[in-house]
């Protein structure tokens, strides 16, 4: 029942913040969404240990029947397992502060507020949705309405035409994603008869020799599934090939990129793949994917983020590392530990993202790194919130991120694939640059000489404490969670507290493995962080004009970084440009001289016609007569020949 | 016998009148032409035994319509040699024209054959004793009454529709103009004058009417519209 | 041909008068009073052909129906020349070609 509440606290506020908001005034709509929130966030986690504690059993909370068509039926219920309920949880939280956080960060902003909150909450109430599925329909729901509140919160400002652009971008970029995830949940329908999860899941070793064909290939049934659902997951959570949307999404309100593309929404590919673990589990293929595309995009994400001068960018191309981190845990089969840095991440990702914002919001909207410095003094608070947050990130005991990246790192080397190797080295090296770019960031922005003009510096401020509060709960968040959840996610506990939330198959001893690595393996990702503090320190603080001479000795390199790649130039040569030519194409023949013609011409035929036909009306009488007399000889001929 | 003869030589006049009204060169040798021919049909009529219809021929033909084409002719001063211009040219097409409708008619004429029953179908047969024009008295004013009627207001629309297409207003005419008579006030028209014991009308000055001086332009300018 | 005189003599001559009526509208097209005559003179060909039936089938309708012809013919007439005499005033001349405004 509370779960329920829980779930749908949010909607209620988005629905009154959003459709009463005009009516009802800025602060009364902004005082509705953020109680609905609090309400959310007190019986979110209350729900959780509930069912961790053994008050509450695990089940479904049954809500209705969505579709009942022959025989497809969905239906909308609330899943109550542990994954779903520490999912749950934690947005609900997180969701809450980032709310309380918005009250002052929104505060001086042009537009009236209670559009933005009634968006903030109808994206809680779908990434809710999202986790607490019971089935895959109601699933791509929940997906489908964080994708369309993210696009809604990057083109909040909608006077700005970059952000517009990113806004479509995101979503179009997610929907090529969505698209292959349909097609994914169309074919578990097709070999299994029903899309819900309590049917499907024990179906599942029974349909093990089920194949498809597909593309003149012949593959198993789960290999494709999972590839589907993978590329769908790769969709919303930005990984290489369909990350191009993630930085553009920093043009959303800082909040936003706290909330949506930090702790939750790009999250929700992770939470995708843990899910359906019991098919993964048969997908060995899928699995292999999984692990290298995601050790790949942490390695990728790394690369970029290390030369970005953006401080909102740097952040998210750590997002999409991180993300690529899960990736690679889930692809070795250990689900769990992409679970727990899933919640770590939210937090002191989240920390980190509000942290910039407070900075961003001290320097009066001044987002480029290279105009900031010195500000540790000014704007104390937030600076030890951002190096908690660094701290965190970097995998530094006793902080969160030590604990769950270091599983990742062991699990990767554990899983003894191959492929696991590759993710071994790709997130170990990852995790170099990870620290590299976090005290980048951190030194760029809080040390040295101040480069900012000295307008901005006077306006300079700490944040008030509507905002500096939500801070420190996270802060502390990504201080103790990491200890605090090691032993019930991948700990000694790990089997009774999930209870069979995620599926592990019965060869798949990874989170057992993960206790008998070598040393070394234990020791390397908190060795190679701090060799990246190191550089970082060296390059930033004592001797500063290092970077410009590297980066003009080796200038392709620097500008290969810089330009993300060049992937977005890459897809637009390969996508856009013929889209738009092909549109230009179909627009101005297919549309205007065709089918436009089609009409126009016939229009100008009958007008042409009747000109000619009017030529009969001479005007003479003796004509007039002479054609009289014709018509008589016709019709008498025509009299005598019928006859 | 008799008829037969009278017959042909009807018919041949009638056909050259016919042709020469086509094309004769002189109009009013035209409209004469067209009397003679009018007058041959009647008498062809006369032999088939319709001699009310003879008679109202020449009455109405002859003695209106003809007439009245000889007024027109007459009356519109036309230079008639240059209106024959195109008659050469279309000579060849209009007599192929011609031929062919002559050579239908003799071929829809040649076929004919009468219904069996024909002749039991008669709608007004003749009755014996009488004669034509008491026969078709009766006929007219009985069955055929409201045609009969219609035809008069035939008649009667022609009439008007002629007088008002030719009627010209002459601003000499004077008719009265009921509006402005009954609109007329005192004022207008009396004027009351004290006049001395003795004094003359010239002395009064009352020989010049009031309104003169508008009315001598205006008239003036009306008789400039010659005629 | 024999000596009797039948209904195909009448029908024959009044032929040959609507031939020759057409063709006077035809060879007349400048001249409309010859056009009006023309037009007569194709009235009068009907006449004969309703009479020439109406006296061989013993019906008298017909001869009721040439006479409602020839009403109409005289009206026809009348209207005709007024419509001319108008138009010469108007125009000074009764070329019928010159009326065309109704030209399309």
């Amino acid at each position: 029942m509370i779960y329920a509440v829980a779930v749908f606290a949010p909607l209620f506020g988005a629905l009154v913040a959003g459709l009463l908001g005009r009516s009802i005034g800025d602060r009364a709509a902004m005082a509705v969404s953020v109680l609905c929130m609090l309400v959310a966030a007190a019986l979110g986690p209350i729900a959780c240990f509930q069912l961790v504690g053994g008050d509450a059993s695990a089940g479904t909370v049954s809500l209705g029947t969505w579709v009942d068509a022959g025989h497809f039926h969905a239906s909308w219920a609330l899943r109550y397992d542990t994954l779903s309920a520490v999912m749950v949880a934690m947005v609900c939280f997180v969701a809450m502060l980032i709310h309380v956080y918005s009250i002052g960060y929104m505060a001086h902003d042009a537009y009236p507020r209670y559009r933005f909150f009634s968006y903030l909450s109808l994206f809680t109430f779908s990434m809710l949705m999202l986790v607490t599925a019971d089935n895959l329909l109601q699933l791509f729901f929940g997906w489908e309405g964080v994708g369309l509140c993210s696009y809604l919160l990057i083109g909040y400002w909608y006077d700005r035409p970059s952000a517009n652009a990113a806004a479509i971008k995101a979503f179009i970029t997610n929907r090529i994603g969505d698209l292959f995830f349909a097609v994914g949940i169309a074919l578990i329908f097709f070999k299994f008869g029903s899309i819900e999860f309590s049917t499907i899941f024990p179906a599942v070793p029974q349909h093990g020799a089920d194949t498809y064909s597909v593309l003149g290939g012949t593959y198993p049934a789960f290999e494709v599934i999972g590839v589907l659902l993978f590329i769908g997951a790769m969709g919303k959570s930005a990984q290489i090939g369909l990350h191009v949307w993630l930085p553009d999404a920093m043009e959303g309100p800082t909040p936003v990129s706290a909330l949506i593309h930090a702790a939750t929404m790009v999250t929700a590919g992770v939470f995708l793949v843990a899910r359906m673990s019991p098919i993964y589990e048969f997908a060995p293929f899928a699995l292999g994917l999984v692990t290298f595309i995601g050790a790949t995009t942490a390695l990728f994400a790394a690369t970029i983020g290390c030369v970005q001068n953006d401080i909102k960018r740097v952040i998210a191309y750590s997002t999409c590392s991180q993300l690529g981190y899960m990736f690679a845990a889930a692809g070795v089969g250990a689900f769990q530990v992409s679970i727990f840095h899933l919640i770590t991440h939210a937090f002191f990702k989240a920390l980190l993202f509000l942290s910039a914002g407070s900075v961003i919001h001290a320097m009066s909207d001044e987002q480029d790194m290279r105009k900031m410095g010195g500000l540790w003094r000014m704007i104390p608070w937030t600076c030890a919130m951002m190096w908690i947050g660094s701290l965190a990130l970097a995998g530094i005991p006793p902080f969160a991120g030590y604990y769950s990246k270091d599983a990742i790192i062991s699990a990767t080397y554990a899983s003894g694939t191959g492929i696991g190797m590759y993710g071994f080295i790709c997130t170990v090296l990852a995790a170099l640059l990870t620290a590299f770019y976090s005290w980048r960031l951190l030194f760029m922005t809080f040390n040295g000489k101040s480069r900012a003009d000295h307008h901005v510096l006077e306006h300079v401020h700490e944040s008030p404490w509507v905002m500096i509060g939500p801070l420190l709960v996270l802060g502390t968040g990504a201080i103790v969670a990491g200890k605090l959840l090691d032993g019930t996610f991948i700990g000694e506990g790990w089997q009774e507290f999930w209870n069979g939330a995620i599926f592990n198959a019965p060869n798949n001893h990874v989170l057992a493995g993960l206790e008998h690595v070598p040393g070394w393996v234990e020791m390397s990702p908190l060795v190679v962080g701090l060799l990246g503090i190191a550089l970082a320190y060296v390059m930033y603080i004592a001797n500063p004009l290092l970077p410009m001479r590297l980066a003009t000795m080796f200038r392709p390199i620097y500008l290969f970084l810089l330009n993300k790649w060049y992937f977005d130039e890459l897809y637009d040569a390969i996508f856009v440009q013929p889209a738009i030519r092909l549109a230009r194409m179909l627009w101005q023949t297919g549309d205007a001289t065709i089918i436009d013609g089609v009409p126009n011409g016939l229009a100008e035929i009958t007008v042409d016609g009747s000109r000619q036909a009017v030529k009969i009306q001479t005007g003479s009488l003796a004509v007039y007569a002479f054609v009289m007399l014709i018509g008589v000889v016709v019709l008498v001929g025509l009299f005598l020949v019928s006859r | 016998m008799i008829a037969t003869v009278f017959f042909y030589i009807f018919a041949v006049v009638l056909l050259i009148s016919a042709a020469m009204v086509v094309s004769s060169r002189n109009p009013v040798h035209s409209v004469l032409f067209l009397i003679l021919s009018f007058f041959n049909a009647a008498a062809l009529f006369l032999i088939a035994g319709a001699e009310f219809l003879a008679m109202i021929l020449m009455i109405v033909y002859v003695g209106a319509v003809a007439v009245l084409f000889l007024f027109v002719v007459m009356m519109l001063d036309i230079d008639f040699a240059e209106l024959r211009g195109g008659f050469q040219r279309y000579l060849p097409i209009g007599a192929t024209v011609g031929a062919v409708l002559f050579i239908e008619l003799a071929l829809v004429i040649s076929g004919w054959k009468f219904a069996p029953g024909a002749p039991t179908l008669r709608l007004a047969p003749v009755p014996a004793q009488v004669s034509n024009t008491a026969a078709l008295g009766r006929l007219l004013y009985t069955d055929y009454v409201f045609l009969f009627q219609a035809a008069g207001l035939l008649l009667l629309v022609a009439m008007i529709g002629a007088i008002v297409l030719t009627l010209r207003d002459r601003k000499t005419s004077r008719h009265q103009i009921i509006r402005v008579q009954t609109e007329r006030t005192v004022a207008e028209t009396l004027e009351m004058v004290t006049v001395s014991i003795g004094a003359g009308v010239k002395d009064i000055g009352i020989f010049e009417p009031k309104v003169a001086e508008q009315e001598e332009p205006e008239s003036a300018e009306e008789t400039h519209h010659g005629h | 041909m024999g000596t009797e005189v039948g209904v195909g003599h009448y029908l024959v001559v009044s032929a040959i008068l609507l031939v020759l009526g057409i063709f006077g509208i035809f060879l007349n097209r400048k001249n409309v009073i010859i056009i009006l005559m023309s037009i007569e003179l194709i009235l009068l060909a009907v006449n004969l052909n309703l009479v020439a039936f109406s006296a061989s089938l013993g019906d008298l309708v017909g001869q009721v129906f040439a006479m409602f012809v020839l009403t109409v013919a005289a009206a026809e007439a009348a209207i005709g020349l007024a419509i001319v005499v108008i138009y010469f005033r108007n125009r000074g001349s009764i070329q019928v070609e010159d009326v065309n405004l109704m030209k399309g």
